[in-house]
């Protein structure tokens, strides 16, 4: 468990901010830019010696009102926006940096499992200069990695790259996820990024915290910005059941419930999540017999919330326990007398495997 | 040598080398914590430490000798504390010689320092490196073109002196008397030869230096573009 209570006054500019983060799984810190998500990163870190208040991590303290724990003093990783591997050392010696200057004992991260990992054997000979954007923040994930941190703190660590980088990056990132049993912090403002990695979410405003929660509640409470932006969306958590002979897979979600996808490079068994946006969900009283549409999942209309286009509603669908989103014209809703309470069908159009 | 350069002469060179190297030695010693805090920090009082360490490349050196030599007089407050008296002597040069040189060794320093950004020294505590092996790992070896030119421009400076070392060294041999004296000397004696061969060394001596210094700081354009 991380928690943190923090106050921070700058000019034009005061974090003020307390809660409890999980002590697994990736947390993401969320907000527009400028809403204090890098300063609270920082904050954790011990990079800003003004900050005022309490951060305890799995028990220890690294501050109180008594002791200020400096950041050489933290076992965190961090990665930052711009890699800032050092220049005059070869990629080797960046990802041994770290490494060197932690107790043997705590050495519990080995040099040829990063290097494996993260894919950087081609390339301990260079220097940071001859590398390429995403192979420089793979080898900064690595050297931080390297120092066995009990929390990884990564401050948008895709935002300087382009798409193709990106994508490079994604998959190193969410094994990072699946092999390691370390808590990252992971500040992004990208919602695509984080409902790809994250397991719990902090939404910032202004230097405050609007809401905190796991990330499936967090995408799709009616209150908060998330579940009304255009690009509004729920994620479930399936198991990939069997893959079919028409190029189709078969996905499990809560309840026993099938998803069918176009097949992708996945295997039977794994846990897959899939993002489902809210404008690719219709709904239906009865399940449509004679339709192209393949998903077609019983739901119960949790609530019904105003959406920012006033012809739109946006309609909360509780599948088993987990949530779906459903953006249907006032129109629509009304034809149908939709209300809290009442089983219907939920019909939907596209799944993004993430 | 001793054939076209007489004992006086040589023991004037070595008095002009090594005073040239314990300055610059004390200078690199002294300069480095001076330029760090130069670098770093934000106090106000940084523009007027500035200033004071830029005087002696406007100073005549006659000025800076004078007020040198008035400090370390019998009159002055290094003797009235108790102190050695240093005028007129070897340690008196050095002393001279590191205040009309410290300008070129704090400022490449600084320059270097300034170039090393914030970025990579939080980046290295964040891998647990604490203050002192920040500055050895990091901030040294992106530095080193600044040392190396602080090195040689602090030195060859030294051995181009003549206005301090004549104020407070005055003219001794095996003591004060360094080249630049030297010469001095064999001129107003109107012993052009002797003149000739000191001058001729200087200048080969100085220009052999600052060829180097341009030619290895040439091979290290790759550390300029990262510092």
């Amino acid at each position: 468990m991380i928690e943190v209570d923090f106050y921070l006054q700058r000019e034009d500019f005061t974090l003020q901010l307390a809660s409890t983060l999980p002590g697994r799984g990736v947390t993401a810190l969320f907000g527009r830019s400028g809403c204090g998500k890098t300063t609270l990163l920082r904050c954790i870190a011990g990079l800003e010696r003004q900050v005022r208040g309490h951060l305890h991590v799995q028990g220890e303290v690294w501050q109180d009102e008594k002791q200020f724990r400096k950041p050489e003093q933290r076992p965190i990783g961090y990665v930052f926006q711009e890699g800032r591997l050092f220049p005059h050392l070869n990629v080797q010696r960046n990802l041994e940096y770290g490494l060197r200057r932690i107790p043997l004992t705590e050495r519990q991260i080995k040099p040829a499992d990063v290097v494996e990992l993260l894919g950087l054997g081609e390339l301990t000979r260079r220097l940071p200069a001859e590398l390429s954007g995403g192979q420089r923040q793979r080898v900064a994930i690595g050297r931080a990695l390297l120092t066995s941190p009990k929390v990884l703190l990564m401050d948008e660590p895709l935002a300087a790259l382009d798409a193709i980088s990106k994508a490079e990056i994604m998959p190193y990132l969410e094994r990072l996820h699946g092999e390691l049993d370390i808590p990252l912090l992971l500040v992004s403002h990208s919602l695509e990024e984080v409902s790809r990695l994250a397991d719990y979410m902090l939404l910032l405003d202004a230097g405050r915290l609007q809401a905190a929660g796991p990330l499936q509640e967090m995408l799709t409470r009616p209150d908060l910005p998330l579940a009304h932006s255009a690009n509004a969306s729920a994620i479930l958590e399936t198991t990939v059941v069997e893959h079919g002979e028409d190029q189709m897979s078969v996905l499990a979600c809560a309840g026993g419930h099938r998803l069918l996808i176009s097949r992708e490079n996945i295997q039977t068994g794994q846990p897959v999540r899939v993002r489902i946006l809210a404008r690719d969900v219709a709904i239906a009283l009865q399940p449509p017999l004679e339709s192209s549409v393949n998903n077609c999942l019983p739901v119960v209309i949790a609530e019904i919330s105003d959406d920012p286009h006033p012809g739109h509603r946006l309609l909360r669908l509780d599948l088993e326990g987990q949530i779906l989103l459903s953006r249907i014209t006032r129109r629509s809703c009304e034809r149908l007398a939709l209300e809290p309470g009442k089983a219907v069908y939920a019909l939907i159009k596209g799944i993004t495997l993430e | 040598m001793s054939d076209w350069l007489n004992p006086d002469d040589l023991t004037a060179l070595w008095l002009t080398l090594r005073l040239a190297a314990v300055t610059t030695v004390v200078l690199l010693i002294l300069g480095t914590p001076l330029a760090w805090w130069l670098a770093r920090t934000r106090c106000r009082i940084k523009l007027l430490i500035e200033s004071v360490v830029a005087l002696p490349l406007v100073l005549p050196p006659t000025v800076l000798g004078f007020y040198v030599l008035l400090m370390l007089g019998p009159e002055g407050p290094i003797q009235s504390l108790g102190g050695p008296a240093l005028a007129f002597t070897f340690t008196g040069l050095v002393i001279g010689s590191v205040l009309y040189s410290l300008p070129f060794v704090v400022q490449p320093l600084q320059n270097a320092f300034s170039a090393v950004s914030n970025d990579l020294l939080e980046a290295a505590a964040a891998l647990r490196a604490r203050p002192w092996d920040r500055f050895v790992s990091i901030v040294l070896p992106l530095s080193l073109r600044g040392f190396l030119t602080a090195t040689t421009l602090g030195f060859a400076h030294t051995v181009g002196e003549f206005g301090v070392v004549l104020m407070i060294g005055g003219n001794i041999p095996g003591e004060t008397q360094v080249v630049s004296i030297a010469i001095y000397d064999h001129v107003e004696a109107v012993d052009y030869q002797s003149a000739h061969t000191l001058s001729a060394l200087l200048l080969g001596l100085s220009f052999v230096l600052l060829l180097l210094l341009y030619m290895i700081n040439g091979r290290f354009k790759m550390g300029a573009s990262n510092a």
